[in-house]
Order: structure tokens, then C-alpha cells, then sequence
């Protein structure tokens, strides 16, 4: 009953209650995911082709669930709700009824404690906030909005729909409205403690839907990609278990209504990550790093545990998500709790989403099997911690107060979100120049388009970090698959500067696929990261983050310059890598048919990702994803702006011209005249280059190598050695404390108290001599005494 | 008195069955020659097996809707001179831990099958399990202090033997440590029960003067108009008791030895059974007898069994020895219990009846493997073992699935045990200090990390990589037929509380609500 959709959403529509058969069985997927790991882990050595079966057809039904569902929600009537107005969301998604219980109030230990905040909290709040709908019923309550649209607007579909937010124009008047549509949720009961029940269940909206058709899409094509790849594997049918089990877990976090099978769905990921990691286990290295992997994500996740500890009882005793979103952006969590909680589940973000300076075990998780590294470590899992960010949204833009810019932070003028992500932004593509390894390149590259998602919504940008982390799970999960692909035929190794060279001839269709994976995660218009990176810089810029801006900015130029470094040494030049490998013959050629539907359809996507969201479309995306949530917390929306966009690409073709110029004159050949498909953009710049030395001597060399390089050493040897040196410190020091306290102290106390008892007896053994009788008798004579004690005590009461 | 089925002196006749019917057969047992060893087994399960026929009767039998209240009640006289009774009936709080007694011995029984510890003898062996399993069972089930008293001090002889003779090269060194380690804890917690007797004669009224033993009418009493200090020496007393039971730091250090030393069914009941006991009694005893007492010694207990989750994971790092390891990571686990049990709240005490079946399960399962590795190795020195995924594969796995559900992942059964601890530890209950059980909350959060970095770190060292050059050739069976029967109901009973954890929430929280009301007294 409390998360029931009821009175407002049935009285305005039908069918807000009813958004569609796909919508309302959303759950669908996990379960496929589900049942095809139980089968691929019991039957699958059974199979003909050894376990892919259940898991290639389940995520593929998934698939098209994911776009039946997608497909009803665009039919959702939407409704326009005032920024920062929680409680129309209230509205809208609750019937007009807040929680039964108000946090903080009325429960016990917080009420005796706290009573003196709490109390203090609540009769603060604005007048505005004051006529909780809980009080007002429904059709007095003048703050709820009307609901756009009914069966009619539907039959009219998504063509005709509404226009463009009006926040587009909004910006000098007071209230911007926002079009939305409502969420649909549904709960069923899990456990019950007391009355408080814990409900599991499935919570929709544009975001979900978002996820889950990217999970879905990334994960069908990687399967596919893994049918080829894993053919020869002598663990395929683990292998493909996990990946089943894995995209259960993904699908379950992102479907989940209570935060509490959130943390399932996330830990199944961490699980899975470790199993795909530690895959060829037998090689040290690789468990090694599937332990470091899971270890140090798992360290992230204590701040998980504790934030929704804590959120748990400040939101009335939930776990619903929506919930705790409403009651934090109406400013019914006491700040008191309200910032612990945000800090704890940053931290698990930072974990989990490889940030700055948690990131360390992602490059090293680049063990596992390529199209395992290119769903978990580039397109999916590592964006759990962003998800969730993105999730609890009004929890984190209260508490950080990411709405003042100006120094005003929570956290003595600090907003952690936006800076951890803008450090991450830099310091990963720094990273990228150093590497050989292919898919180390990728890696860091990815722990920065991460810092990105991170740094938007830490600028109030959700819709660009959420935009980004769609683009990017596209794009990037192509160049990892196009990274396997190359290293499967170049003697089994992703070193670009011994194993490859000149493979843009030898492999022109994987060269052409790469270059589209290239474009986009450089944000070349208009491939996608185009569309998403350029909002994200936007929304810092116009919400008042110049520096974060800027970061951006400069981030977007190393990014462009890394990837035309790794295509440099992929692609073009000589061919360096073996012509034998283990007695086989090597020669690289593109893939057959499964690398090849996998990474055109991602090179497919790499393209139009982006378009969706330009604003010749009216901004789709922004509409399709935007929940209540973000809106409710006051996320505005930043239009396109040409200003943005041009500057970008400026920067972008600068990270490319320098990185080229470069790369040219350290190797003495002209790569421009080589390059026809790297086009113009090189071409402008390579002709800038004697005039230029300056970029080469004082950019580029900076970056590429003392900056780079410092970055890489303090990531090795400082980061990584705080990492071994922790744990190495607690070996030791468990170590000394097992021997000295723990077999010195603590048992000699026992031990010693057994002798201090033979030196009382005297003529008695050893302790050890069996004489349990004599022991016993005599420990009976000390508590016997004890006991006289104690009831001589008791008496003279 | 007819009994007949349906009839509920039936069930309560059953409930009496299936506690003492293992002793029955452990006399029987001790009549039958040695060398009729098949004989002797299937007495011995068959034994068993009706013990957990008559449990699973009495699941079916029980009344969920009530299972605040007792139920299948026997009282009859005992010890008049005492005023003692027989007083015994299963509840919620009881039940989950009596149905994993009725589970434990019947797998270890089968477990053994094939595999006796040396010195061979199934005869004496199969005794001990069943009189530690009417032992087990009786303590779940008793509602009368003297009664208790002799179920609890029942398992500490058999388990004795078990260690001193089928043991490892230490086995005197450890089973002299475990006997007198309990014994001297028993001896306070006796001094307490004779306090208690006193007091509750005098001060109890005309109910507890008829019977000053009886374990739910001293709750009733509260030991109301006892000055506290009274009330916290008495306490105190049975803290010793039931703390070097769990064991808590720093009363733990016979643990290690004792599981080290002991054969592997020892180990298994010793860990899903017997540190059960100690904890069972803070909720059955110590908690609704002392209330007040309890409120000002939780913060103690709270801060003892964070540092045990620390201290814990500490020790199991500095292992070589699986077993060991795995004793250590007791220690951290039953802090899990204890301090949701420190929070006085029913969210803690519900995650600690939780832990406590889960921990049963799971560190039984985890001794079960860690044993049959020991039996195929001939060594669990962890620098030794390697590559077991390759020579065992399936008990490598199965040695991963355990160390996962071990360090609490989310729908295996650990995960229950642990969390709503943590959360509990943010809001303990009305007048505790929320500074402190808020900080032993993030600690044991952070305890949760050790508990993954010495879990996993056993998985490597013993799972990944190649196998060892001296094991390079040796051909290892891998998980035999009767290791499949006595481990694959663990491995449902960890995944199925995993994710449905209302299976025991909803057993236990009526009973829980009912006893924490007192510690609540607002909510009333």
C-alpha cells in the first residue's frame, strides 16, 4: 500500500498505472540472465557448443524486451513539474501521500539524540515545504501538477510530442517546468522486521530503460563477439556463465526499486568481474589481479553499506529509492545525516567506477578475456558507481549543494563529486600516453570518460553524464571488441609497439570500426561523444564551474591526442608484430561474421548514440531519461550552445595535431602523407608544425613525458604502493599481532594463569599431561570462591 | 495418557523424541560390538535421521502465525528439593537453531562414511556425535536454568573426546585448552544461575518462588527491585559463561587450537553448532533476565565484538594453516553476531539469529572442504596447496562458493547476518551512545573488507594457479559421493536464505519484537 501507484496518476490516466506490458515485466531480463547461467553452469558442457547457447538466446529476447519496453514508455504521457519542487514529485509518484513515517522524528534512537536537529530541522524548512501533501488531500493540493496528456496525446505519439523543455528559454524566469514522465514502480514484500517491511521490486523510468537497453544491447553483441572469440577457450562454459550471471546482475541493479537489491545486482558484478579477471587463473598475474579487482572495489563498498545504513533510518526506515530521493529533495533529511550518507556512497562510487585514486585495479583487470573487459571494464559495471550516483541523485545534490558553485559546498567549499571527477578526467588520459598495451590505452581512457560522468553530475549535468555514459558504453565496448579482434590475430598480444603497426591495410574493415570508436570517444562531430561530451562541458560552464569547465576542456584535448597515439602505433607504419606464433602461422585479418555483426553494430550506435540527444532533435534524450528524481533536485537542463561545440572541437583537434605532429618527427616519417581517412584535421595541424616547436617542446613533451610519465610512477609506485604497502603493513602487523599479542599476551594469559595454578598445587603435572580432573577441581575451588562472593555481595543488599 | 497424532501432547512427545532419541542410539551403540562397522553406521544415521525426521515433523507441526508463543510445551516436575522443572518448548527464536542441529549431525554422519580420523573407531566416533547432537538440541530447547545448565555442559565431554582422541599431533595440548577454557566460563555462569535462584526466590513473587529456575517467568520478573550492581555482577557472571562459548575476544584463544586439532566433523560441529550455544544464551538468558544489566553492559559487548571483527580478520592473515584460518574468521563472524546483539534492538538480534544459522552453515561447510583438502594433501599448509581448481576442480569451486557466502556476499546466506548488524550499530537502542555503536558500525563495515582479503587470499592460495611441484603428479579424487550428500544441503541452505531471508526473519521477528520491547519501552 505505501508503494502503491494510486489516486492522482489513476484519476489523470489509466494508463500511467499501466505503462505497458514490457515496462511492467522489466524484471524479465534478469530472470533470462538468471536461468541462463543456471543452465550454462549445469548443463552446458552438455551442449554442442559448450554453454553459449543459453546465455546468446536469453540476452537476446532480453534485447528485445528492452526496446518492447523502451518503445511503450515513449508512449507515457508526461507531466510538467516545477524545478527543485519535490513535492510535486511527491505528488505525481506517491498519490499525494509522503512516507507514512517521517525520518527522524518520531523513531527512537534518533529522536533521543538528535532530538535537538531534528526537532530543529523540520519547523525550518521553508514555508513552501510546509503543507506536505500528506496533510492536504489530493484535489486541494494546488501544488500538484496536472498530468500532460491522456490516451489522446498518446495516439498522437512521440512525434507530436511536447516540445523541447522549457527550460530551454527558462532562464530568467523563477520556476522553470519540466516535462516528465512519471515513474512506474511496483514492490513486492522480501522480509519484515518488526512492521517495517523491505520490499524488492522494479522501479521504471526513461533512466532504467536507458540502462537496461544498453546493458542488454552491449551485452548481446559481446556475447556474439565471444562466440568466435571463446571458441577454443578451455573454460568457455564458465566463461559464459559468468557473462550470464554477470548481465543478471547489472540488470537486476538498474531494475531495482529498493537500493537494497541494488547492492545485490552490484555485488553480483563485483563477483563476475572477479571470476572474468582471475578467467586464466593458472597464471599468477591474473589472480592476482582478479583478487586486487575485487578487493579494492570491495573497499568502496564498505561506504555502501554504511551510506545506506544510514540513509535507511534518516528516510523513515526505507530502502525504496524513490523514496529516499523525494524525502532528500524536499529537505526532510537532516543535513546531519544527510552528508555522512552522500560521502559514504561516493566513496563506493569512487570504488566501483574506478575514480581518482580508487582506480588503480581497473588497468590490471585488462587480465581477463577482451570481450569481458570491453562489457564489465569498459561499458557496464564500472559505471555502477555513476549509475547509482545518478540514482540517488537528490541525496548527493543536497548534500554537496551542487547548486552553488561559489564556494558555498558542503564540505568547506568542496564539491568531492565534481573534483574527484575532474582529478580522474586528467590524471587518467595522462596515464593513456605511456602505455603500449593497447588495451591499457583503453583502460585509462576509460577511468577518464568515467571522471567525466562523475565530474557532470557533480555539476548538476546529470543529463550529460548520463548522456556520456550511454555514448561511452557504446563506443568504448566497440574499441575494446576491435582490440580483441586485432590481438586474437596478431600472436595473442595487445602491444602496440611489437605486435602491431600498418594494420589498417591488413585488417581495413576492424581499422575502419576502430576509426568510428576512435571519432566518437574523441567527441569528433558527430559521432557521439561529440553530443554527450560537449553537454557535460556545457552544463559545468553554465552552472558555474569554469575551472571544472576547463579541466573538461583540457581532458577532451588529451583525450584526442592518446587515441591518435594508440591509432598511430595500431595502425598505420610497418607491420612489427610476429609472422609465427607457437608454431601456428600468424596473419592478421579481419574477423568472420560474429566480430563483425558485434562491432558493426556498435560502430552503428557509436554514430547515432549522439545524434538523439542534438539539438535539431529536440533534445530526445534529455526528455526520454530525465526522471523526477534530478528534476526534482533542481538539475537543470543546459540547451545546446554553438560556443560549446566549437570550442571543443578546437580542443580536440588541437590534442590531435599535437599528438600527430609529435608522433610524426619522433618517428621521421610524415603522417600526413600516409593518411587519408585521419583527413583534414591532421593535415591543418601537421602544416602548423615547424612554425610550432613551442607544442611539440612544450606541450607535448610535457605531457607525454614528464607529466605523463610522473603521473605513471605516482600511480605505480605511490598509489599502487600505498595499495601493496597497506598490505603488506597489515601482514605485518597481523603477523606481530598474532605472534606477540595473540600467542604472547593474550594466550600466555591462559597458559600462564594454567602454570600460576600448577605452582598452587604444586605437586600436580604439566598442563598438558592430561590430568583434567585435578584442573578441573581446582578451577572449581577459584569460581567456587567467586561464587561465595558474589552472593556474600548480593546479601548485603 | 493416550498420545495420538494430532493431539498436542503428540508433538510436544515428538519434540522430547527427537532431543533424546541420539542418546538412545549412542547407548546402543556403545552395546553393539566393535567390528559390525556397517551396523554401526546405519544405527548411528538411522539414529539421526529420525531425529531430523521428527524436526521436520515439527516444522510442518508449527504454528508460524504464533511463534512468539511456546509451543509443543512439556513441564513436569524435575528436582523439587530445586524447585527445578523439566520445562521445554520450542519458539521462534529456537527453532531455526534447533532444525540446524537436527541438520549438522546427520551430513557429518554421512561425511564419515567412508573417512574415519584415526585412530579408526566408527563405534566411539558415532557415540559422540549423537550425544553431542541430544546435547545441541536439549540447550535450543530448555526453559529451566539447571536444566539448561546440563544440556549446555552435556556437549563439553564428547566434543572433549572427540579433540583428545580422533584430534591432530596437539590434540591433548587442545582438548585440555577446550575443556577447561568452557568449564572455568561454565562455573561463573553457574554461580550466576545460583544467584539468580536466590534472588528470584526472595524478590520474584509467589510464581517465581514455585519455580525460581524457570527461564520465562524470570524474564517476566526482569529482576525488577534488584539494586543494578546486583544485577551486573550476575551479568557478569553469565557473560563469562556464554562469551568464551561464541567465543569473544579475548576469551577466543582456545578456538583456533581446538579447531586446528579436531577431526573434521568436530570442527564442522563445533563451528555451525556449538559457539551457537554462547550466543544463544545472551538472547535466551542473559538479555530478557538482566535487561538493565544488559543496557549498561552493550557497550562493552559492542566495543568486545568490534575488535573481534578486526582482530579476527587480523589473525586469519597471518595464517598458514586453512583450518586456522578459518577458526580466526569464527571469531570475526560471531563479532557480527554479538554486536547485534549489543544493539538491543530487533533488528540486531533478528541479523544475529540469522548470522548464527548462516555462519553454522557456511563455516561448516567451509571446515568440510578445508578437512577434505587436509584428507587428500595430507597437509592445509596454504603455501603448500595451489592449483586445486586444476587436480579437484569441483571442490575448488566449491571452497570459492563458500568463501564468498563467507565474506557476506549479497544473496548468499552471509550477507544476512552481517548487514543488518551494521545497520542496527547505526541506531542501537534508546539510551546507548550512538557515538560509539555508530563508530563500531563503520569499523565493522571496514571489517567486511579483511573478511574479503583473508577469504580470498585462502581461495588463491589454495585454488589458483598450478598445482605445486611436490603435488604436481598426485591424483586427487575429486568430490566423492558422500561429500556431495553432506555438502549439498549446505549449498542450498546458503543460497536459499540468501535469497529469501524472510524464511528466518519471518520464524524469529515475533519473538524478537516480543523480547526487545522491553529495552523499547516507548514503543511498548
Amino acid at each position: 500500500m505505501l508503494h502503491a501507484l494510486t489516486p492522482l496518476a489513476a484519476v489523470a490516466s489509466g494508463s500511467l498505472d499501466h505503462p505497458g506490458f514490457f515496462v511492467e515485466t522489466i524484471w524479465v531480463p534478469f530472470a533470462l540472465m538468471v536461468g541462463a547461467f543456471a543452465l550454462a553452469l549445469f548443463l552446458g558442457k552438455r551442449m554442442p557448443l559448450k554453454g553459449p547457447e543459453f546465455g546468446t538466446i536469453a540476452v537476446f529476447i532480453a534485447l528485445i524486451w528492452s526496446i518492447g519496453a523502451g518503445a511503450q514508455w515513449f508512449m507515457r504521457p508526461s507531466v510538467d513539474i516545477a524545478e527543485k519542487s519535490p513535492q510535486s514529485i511527491a505528488c505525481i509518484s506517491r498519490g499525494g501521500q509522503l512516507p507514512e513515517r517521517l525520518p527522524a522524528l518520531e523513531h527512537e534512537a534518533i529522536g533521543h539524540a538528535q532530538a535537538a536537529h531534528s526537532a530543529a530541522s523540520v519547523p525550518s524548512l521553508p514555508a513552501a515545504d510546509a503543507p506536505l501533501p500528506k496533510q492536504v488531500p489530493v484535489a486541494n493540493a494546488p501544488q500538484c501538477p496536472e498530468v500532460h496528456g491522456d490516451g489522446h496525446s498518446m495516439a498522437a505519439g512521440p512525434g507530436s510530442h511536447t516540445p523541447p523543455p522549457t527550460a530551454t528559454g527558462g532562464e530568467g524566469s523563477a520556476a522553470p517546468t519540466m516535462h516528465v514522465r512519471p515513474y512506474y514502480e511496483k514492490e513486492w514484500p522480501w522480509w519484515q522486521v518488526g512492521d517495517t517491511q523491505v520490499m524488492w521490486g522494479i522501479h521504471v523510468d526513461g533512466y532504467t530503460l536507458v540502462m537496461v537497453f544498453t546493458v542488454a544491447l552491449i551485452s548481446f553483441c559481446v556475447h556474439v563477439f565471444s562466440l568466435a572469440y571463446m571458441r577454443t577457450d578451455r573454460r568457455k562454459t564458465h566463461y559464459f556463465a559468468s557473462l550470464a550471471l554477470f548481465t543478471a546482475g547489472m540488470f537486476l541493479m538498474v531494475v531495482s526499486s529498493s537500493a537494497l537489491s541494488l547492492l545485490f545486482g552490484w555485488e553480483i558484478m563485483g563477483l563476475t568481474s572477479f571470476l572474468l579477471i582471475g578467467h586464466w587463473w593458472e597464471e599468477y598475474p591474473n589472480a592476482r589481479a582478479a583478487l586486487k579487482a575485487f578487493f579494492t572495489t570491495r573497499t568502496g563498498d564498505v561506504g555502501l553499506l554504511v551510506g545506506l545504513a544510514i540513509l535507511f533510518f534518516a528516510a523513515g526506515r526505507t530502502f525504496n529509492i524513490a523514496q529516499i530521493n523525494q524525502m532528500a529533495a524536499a529537505g526532510l533529511i537532516h543535513q546531519g545525516y544527510l552528508l555522512p550518507a552522500a560521502i559514504a556512497l561516493f566513496i563506493a562510487c569512487i570504488g566501483k567506477s574506478a575514480q581518482f585514486p580508487l582506480h588503480t585495479w581497473l588497468p590490471d583487470a585488462m587480465a581477463g578475456p577482451t570481450p569481458a573487459s570491453a562489457i564489465i571494464h569498459a561499458a557496464t559495471m564500472v559505471v555502477a558507481g555513476v549509475y547509482m550516483v545518478g540514482r540517488l541523485y537528490p541525496v548527493f545534490f543536497r548534500a554537496f549543494d551542487i547548486a552553488s558553485h561559489d564556494a558555498h559546498g558542503a564540505l568547506f567549499g568542496v564539491n568531492p563529486v565534481a573534483v574527484i571527477g575532474a582529478i580522474t578526467v586528467v590524471a587518467a588520459a595522462a596515464l593513456a600516453f605511456v602505455q603500449d598495451d593497447i588495451k591499457k590505452v583503453l583502460a585509462y581512457s576509460t577511468v577518464s570518460q568515467l571522471g567525466y560522468m562523475v565530474l557532470a553530475l557533480g555539476v548538476g549535468a546529470w543529463t550529460g553524464g548520463i548522456f556520456h555514459l550511454f555514448t561511452h558504453a557504446m563506443f568504448k565496448a566497440l574499441l575494446f571488441l576491435c582490440a580483441g579482434a586485432i590481438g586474437d590475430v596478431v600472436g595473442h598480444s595487445f602491444n602496440m609497439k611489437t605486435n602491431m603497426g600498418g594494420l589498417r591495410r591488413l585488417m581495413p574493415k576492424t581499422f575502419a570500426m576502430f576509426m568510428v570508436g576512435t571519432a566518437a570517444l574523441m567527441g569528433i562531430f558527430p559521432f557521439a561523444g561529440f553530443w554527450s561530451k560537449d553537454e557535460i562541458l556545457l552544463g559545468a560552464g553554465k552552472n558555474g564551474y569554469l575551472l571544472i569547465s576547463a579541466v573538461g576542456f583540457i581532458g577532451a584535448m588529451m583525450t584526442a591526442a592518446y587515441m591518435t597515439r594508440a591509432v598511430y602505433y595500431t595502425f598505420f607504419g610497418d607491420y612489427r608484430g610476429p609472422t609465427e606464433s607457437h608454431g601456428h602461422k600468424v596473419e592478421p585479418k579481419d574477423g568472420g561474421w560474429e566480430y563483425m555483426l558485434a562491432l558493426g553494430t556498435l560502430s552503428v550506435m557509436s554514430v547515432v548514440a549522439g545524434i538523439i540527444n542534438a539539438p535539431f532533435f529536440g533534445l530526445q534524450f534529455a526528455h526520454y531519461a530525465l526522471g523526477e528524481a534530478p528534476v526534482g533536485a533542481g538539475a537543470p537542463e543546459p540547451p545546446f550552445n554553438i560556443v560549446y561545440a566549437l570550442l571543443s572541437t578546437v580542443f580536440v583537434a588541437l590534442g590531435i595535431g599535437i599528438c600527430a605532429a609529435y608522433l610524426v618527427k619522433g618517428v621521421g616519417r610524415g603522417l600526413s602523407r600516409k593518411v587519408a581517412p585521419a583527413g583534414a584535421l591532421v593535415t591543418f595541424l601537421t602544416k602548423k608544425y615547424y612554425l610550432d616547436d613551442l607544442y611539440e617542446k612544450g606541450v607535448v613533451h610535457f605531457i607525454a613525458h614528464p607529466l605523463a610519465r610522473a603521473a605513471n610512477s605516482f600511480n605505480q609506485g605511490f598509489l599502487d604502493g600505498i595499495v601493496n604497502g597497506v598490505a603488506s603493513m597489515v601482514r605485518s602487523l597481523s603477523t606481530s599481532t598474532y605472534d606477540k599479542i595473540d600467542q604472547g599476551l593474550v594466550d600466555g594469559a591462559v597458559n600462564g594463569a594454567g602454570r600460576g595454578a600448577k605452582g598452587l598445587g604444586g605437586v600436580f603435572g604439566g598442563l598438558a599431561t592430561g590430568r583434567i580432573q585435578t584442573y578441573a577441581s581446582l578451577m572449581f575451588i577459584g569460581v567456587a570462591a567467586l561464587g561465595a562472593f558474589v552472593v556474600a555481595l548480593v546479601y548485603t543488599y | 495418557m493416550s498420545v495420538i497424532y494430532g493431539d498436542p501432547a503428540f508433538d510436544a512427545a515428538a519434540l522430547n523424541v527427537a532431543t533424546f532419541v541420539p542418546a538412545v542410539g549412542a547407548m546402543i551403540l556403545m552395546l553393539m560390538p566393535r567390528k559390525q562397522e556397517f551396523l554401526l553406521k546405519v544405527v548411528g544415521l538411522v539414529t539421526s535421521l529420525i531425529a531430523l525426521g521428527l524436526t521436520v515433523f515439527l516444522l510442518l507441526r508449527f504454528d508460524y502465525a504464533k511463534a512468539a508463543t511456546p509451543q509443543f510445551v512439556t513441564k513436569v516436575p524435575w528436582i523439587p528439593v530445586i524447585k527445578s522443572n523439566y520445562h521445554v518448548f520450542l519458539d521462534g527464536m529456537a527453532l531455526p537453531l534447533f532444525v540446524l542441529s537436527a541438520v549438522v549431525i546427520p551430513l557429518c554422519i554421512v561425511y564419515s562414511w567412508n573417512h574415519w580420523p584415526a585412530p579408526h573407531n566408527p563405534k566411539a566416533l558415532l557415540a559422540l556425535m549423537l550425544i553431542l547432537e541430544t546435547g545441541m538440541l536439549g540447550t535450543f530447547i530448555a526453559e529451566d536454568l539447571v536444566l539448561f545448565f546440563i544440556f549446555f555442559e552435556v556437549v563439553l565431554l564428547p566434543m572433549y573426546f572427540m579433540i583428545g582422541v580422533f584430534g591432530g599431533e596437539q590434540r591433548q595440548y587442545a582438548s585440555i585448552k577446550f575443556f577447561l577454557y568452557t568449564l572455568f566460563g561454565s562455573a561463573f555462569m553457574l554461580v550466576a544461575f545460583m544467584a539468580t535462584y536466590f534472588f528470584a526466590s526472595r524478590y520474584g513473587g509467589v510464581v517465581l518462588a514455585a519455580a525460581p529456575f524457570d527461564i520465562p517467568a524470570l524474564s517476566a520478573w526482569g529482576y525488577k527491585s534488584v539494586a543494578l550492581t546486583a544485577q551486573m555482577l550476575i551479568f557478569a557472571g553469565m557473560f563469562m559463561g556464554f562469551a568464551i562459548k561464541v567465543p569473544m575476544f579475548p576469551f577466543h584463544t582456545w578456538l583456533p587450537d581446538a579447531h586446528t586439532q579436531a577431526p573434521t566433523v568436530g570442527s564442522v560441529i563445533l563451528a555451525a553448532v556449538l559457539l551457537k550455544l554462547g550466543t544463544y544464551g545472551f538472547i535466551r538468558i542473559a538479555l530478557p533476565v538482566l535487561p538493565q544489566a544488559a543496557r549498561q553492559w552493550a557497550p562493552a559487548i559492542a566495543v568486545l565484538a568490534t575488535i573481534g571483527i578486526i582482530y579476527g580478520s587480523l589473525g586469519c592473515l597471518a595464517q598458514k594453516d586453512m583450518k586456522r584460518l578459518i577458526a580466526f574468521s569464527s571469531v570475526a563472524h560471531m563479532g557480527f553476531v554479538m554486536l547485534g546483539i549489543s544493539t538491543l534492538t530487533s533488528w540486531g538480534i533478528n541479523a544475529a539469529v540469522f548470522g548464527m544459522v548462516a555462519h553454522g552453515l557456511i563455516t561448516g561447510m567451509l571446515f568440510f572442504v578445508a578437512g577434505s583438502v587436509g584428507e587428500r594433501y595430507g597437509t592445509r599448509d596454504m603455501g603448500r596447496l595451489g592449483g586445486m581448481l586444476v587436480s579437484a576442480p569441483k571442490m575448488g569451486w566449491l571452497l570459492g562458493f563458500a568463501c564468498m557466502a563467507s565474506l557476506g556476499l549479497p544473496g548468499l546466506a552471509g550477507f544476512w547476518g552481517e548487514f543488518p548488524a551494521i545497520l542496527s550499530a547505526f541506531n542501537p537502542a534508546p539510551g546507548l551512545n550512538l557515538t560509539l555503536f555508530r563508530t563500531c558500525m563503520v569499523v565493522a563495515a571496514i571489517g567486511t573488507v579483511f573478511a574479503a582479503a583473508y577469504l580470498l587470499w585462502m581461495f588463491q592460495r589454495v585454488s589458483f594457479g598450478t598445482p605445486k611441484e611436490e603435488f604436481a603428479n598426485a591424483h586427487l579424487h575429486d568430490v566423492h559421493v558422500e561429500e556431495w550428500i553432506a555438502w549439498v544441503p549446505l549449498v542450498v541452505g546458503i543460497v536459499l536464505f540468501g535469497v529469501v531471508p524472510s524464511l528466518i526473519f519471518s520464524v524469529t521477528d515475533a519473538n524478537v519484537q516480543q523480547m526487545v520491547q522491553v529495552f523499547n519501552p516507548k514503543k511498548g
